[in-house]
C-alpha cells in the first residue's frame, strides 16, 4: 500500500520540521514553506514519513492512500 | 445571437421565442449534455455533463445548485452581459440543473459589482411563480477575483467569508449546508438550457467545431466587447468582427490572467474552442481574448497583472502570500528597468515552484501566466534584466478592475 505526503496549505506556518525531518522527499521554498517530492513515499522513507506527520506543530501534513481530488485543471 | 441581446428579454419575449422550459427525465438531459460536449466555461472546462452526473449521483434529492456568475476576471465582460440581457436563459439553466441533479435550493451569486446583472436576474426571478422564487435567491458575491472560485464561493455562502477552503471536501460532496452542490458558471447553465431544448445535435452543428460561446475582446482593438462566437472561429475572426486591430499587436492574452501570452502572427488561424487551443497548450479559460500593441512592452503588462494577482491572494497559503508578491516586485522591477542582479533568474525559479501549492488553483494560474510570459517576451525580458527595454513606449495600461 503506497501512500503519499500531503499539505494542507491553510495550515502550514512555514516551521520547517518536516524538511528537517525528511529531507529525502521534503525541501522548503524561500520564505520556508515546504516542497514536497511528488509520488509515494518508498517504503524505506515510510517511518520518517509518519514522524514527520506526527511532529508538525500545526498538523498540516498527512498521510493519504489516495491524493487529493485531482481538482481544477487551469492550463 | 443566442446568449446576448441589446435589452435584458422578459419571460414573455424569452417563453415566445423559445418555447416553454422543456422537461426531460434526468438521465436522459445529463445523457444529452454528456455527449454535447459542453464544457464549462467559468475557466476551468471541466465537461458539464460530467459535473452535473457526480452531483446527482450524491444528492438523495438534497443537492444545491450555485450558478457562479461572480465574473472577478478583470478583462472579462461575458456573464455580466449574460445575465443583463438574457437572464431567463440562466434561470432555465439553473431550473434544469436543479432538476436533473435532485436539487431544491437554487442560489444565483452574481458579482456585488455587476449592477445591472444583479438587477435583471432579480426582475427576471420575480417574473417567476411563487413556488420557484421560494427556492431560489440571489446572493451578491464580493468584489476580487479568487470570490468566484468554487469553494470561496460555497464558503461565502456558508459563512460569509469568500475565501478558498481547503478540499476535500469538494463542493459536490459537501457544498453549501454540507450538501452536495453543483456549482457551474452561468453561461454554461445558459448553454445547458438552450441544448435542453434543441437537442445536443443542433448544439454540435453550430460554427466548424461545435457550440457557441461568449468571449471578451480588448486591447489594441477597434472596438472591444463581448462577441458570441461558433466555436472554432478563430483569432483572425474574432479581431475582424471588432472592428480590426488597432495598429499592430504582437501579442494576444488568450484565457485571462489565469490564461497566458501568445504570439498574434503564429495565432492568426488559431480555432478559438477550447480542446483546439488545450492541444496547442494554450488555454480558452473564460473566452478573454486581450491583444497587446506592437508598441506595447510585455514585460510592462506582464509586470501589472502580476501585481493585481498577487494582490488578490486570499492570503492564507504561505506559497501563494509570499511567492506572488516575490514574483510581483521582481516583475515589477525588471519593467521598471532597476531589477536586482538576480531577478531574471529568481523569477524563472520561483514560478517553476508554486504550482499546486495552494489551497486553490489562485498560485498556479498566476505562475501559468507568468511563464508564457517569460517564454513569449524572453527577449524582452532579457533587456529588461538589463535595464533596457527593446519597445521604448508608453506602457500600454492593461485593464485592471
Amino acid at each position: 500500500m503506497s501512500e503519499i505526503l500531503e499539505v494542507n496549505r491553510i495550515r502550514c506556518d512555514g516551521h520547517g520540521l518536516c524538511a528537517e525531518l525528511l529531507p529525502e522527499l521534503i525541501s522548503l521554498d524561500d520564505w520556508g514553506y515546504p516542497i514536497v517530492k511528488k509520488g509515494p513515499v518508498p517504503d524505506h522513507l515510510a517511518e520518517l514519513a509518519r514522524r514527520a506527520v506526527d511532529d508538525c506543530p500545526v498538523l498540516a501534513l498527512r498521510l493519504a492512500r489516495t491524493p487529493f481530488a485531482a481538482g481544477r485543471t487551469l492550463r | 445571437m443566442e446568449l446576448i441581446g441589446q435589452t435584458t428579454e422578459s419571460l414573455a419575449t424569452h417563453r415566445q421565442r423559445l418555447g416553454p422550459l422543456p422537461t426531460l427525465p434526468p438521465e436522459e438531459l445529463i445523457a444529452e449534455l454528456e455527449s454535447s460536449g459542453l464544457l464549462g466555461r467559468g475557466g476551468a472546462g471541466f465537461p458539464v455533463g460530467r459535473k452535473w452526473r457526480t452531483v446527482a449521483e450524491r444528492s438523495s434529492g438534497r443537492a444545491v445548485v450555485l450558478a457562479n456568475g461572480a465574473e472577478g476576471e478583470p478583462l472579462s465582460r461575458k456573464d455580466r452581459s449574460l445575465m443583463a440581457t438574457r437572464p431567463h436563459l440562466v434561470v432555465d439553466g439553473a431550473l434544469l440543473a436543479a432538476g436533473a441533479v435532485g436539487a431544491n435550493d437554487i442560489i444565483f451569486y452574481v458579482g456585488t459589482e455587476h449592477r445591472a446583472a444583479e438587477a435583471a436576474m432579480r426582475h427576471a426571478l420575480a417574473e417567476h411563480p411563487a413556488d420557484i422564487q421560494g427556492r431560489a435567491q440571489i446572493v451578491s458575491a464580493p468584489p476580487g477575483y479568487v470570490s468566484g472560485e468554487e469553494s470561496a464561493a460555497v464558503h461565502f455562502v456558508n459563512e460569509g467569508d469568500a475565501r478558498p477552503t481547503t478540499t476535500p471536501p469538494r463542493p459536490f460532496d459537501r457544498g453549501v449546508g454540507g450538501r452536495p452542490t453543483l456549482v457551474q458558471n452561468v453561461e454554461s447553465l445558459a448553454l445547458a438550457a438552450l441544448i435542453a431544448r434543441r437537442g445536443r445535435d443542433w448544439y454540435v452543428d453550430q460554427g466548424r467545431r461545435g457550440g457557441i460561446g461568449l468571449i471578451t475582446v480588448s486591447g489594441a482593438v477597434k472596438r472591444s466587447g463581448v462577441q458570441e462566437i461558433a466555436l472554432g472561429s478563430t483569432l483572425s475572426d474574432v479581431a475582424a468582427a471588432a472592428g480590426g486591430l488597432r495598429g499592430d499587436a504582437q501579442a494576444v492574452l488568450l484565457g485571462g490572467y489565469f490564461g497566458g501570452w501568445a504570439e498574434v502572427d503564429e495565432q492568426w488561424g488559431l480555432p478559438l474552442e477550447p480542446r483546439s487551443m488545450r492541444a496547442r497548450g494554450l488555454a480558452h479559460g473564460c473566452g478573454v481574448v486581450h491583444f497587446l500593441s506592437a508598441d506595447s512592452c510585455g514585460v510592462e503588462a506582464t509586470s501589472r497583472i502580476m501585481a493585481y494577482l498577487a494582490s488578490q491572494s486570499a492570503r492564507q497559503c504561505g506559497p501563494c502570500v509570499f511567492g506572488l508578491s516575490a514574483i510581483a516586485d521582481a516583475t515589477q522591477r525588471l519593467a521598471a528597468r532597476s531589477a536586482h542582479a538576480n531577478d531574471l533568474d529568481r523569477l524563472v525559479r520561483w514560478s517553476g515552484q508554486l504550482t499546486g501549492r495552494g489551497a486553490c488553483h489562485h498560485p498556479d494560474g498566476a505562475v501559468g501566466l507568468i511563464r508564457s510570459s517569460l517564454q513569449l517576451f524572453a527577449d524582452d525580458f532579457a533587456e529588461h534584466q538589463r535595464r533596457r527595454c527593446l519597445t521604448v513606449s508608453r506602457p500600454e495600461r492593461v485593464a485592471v478592475a
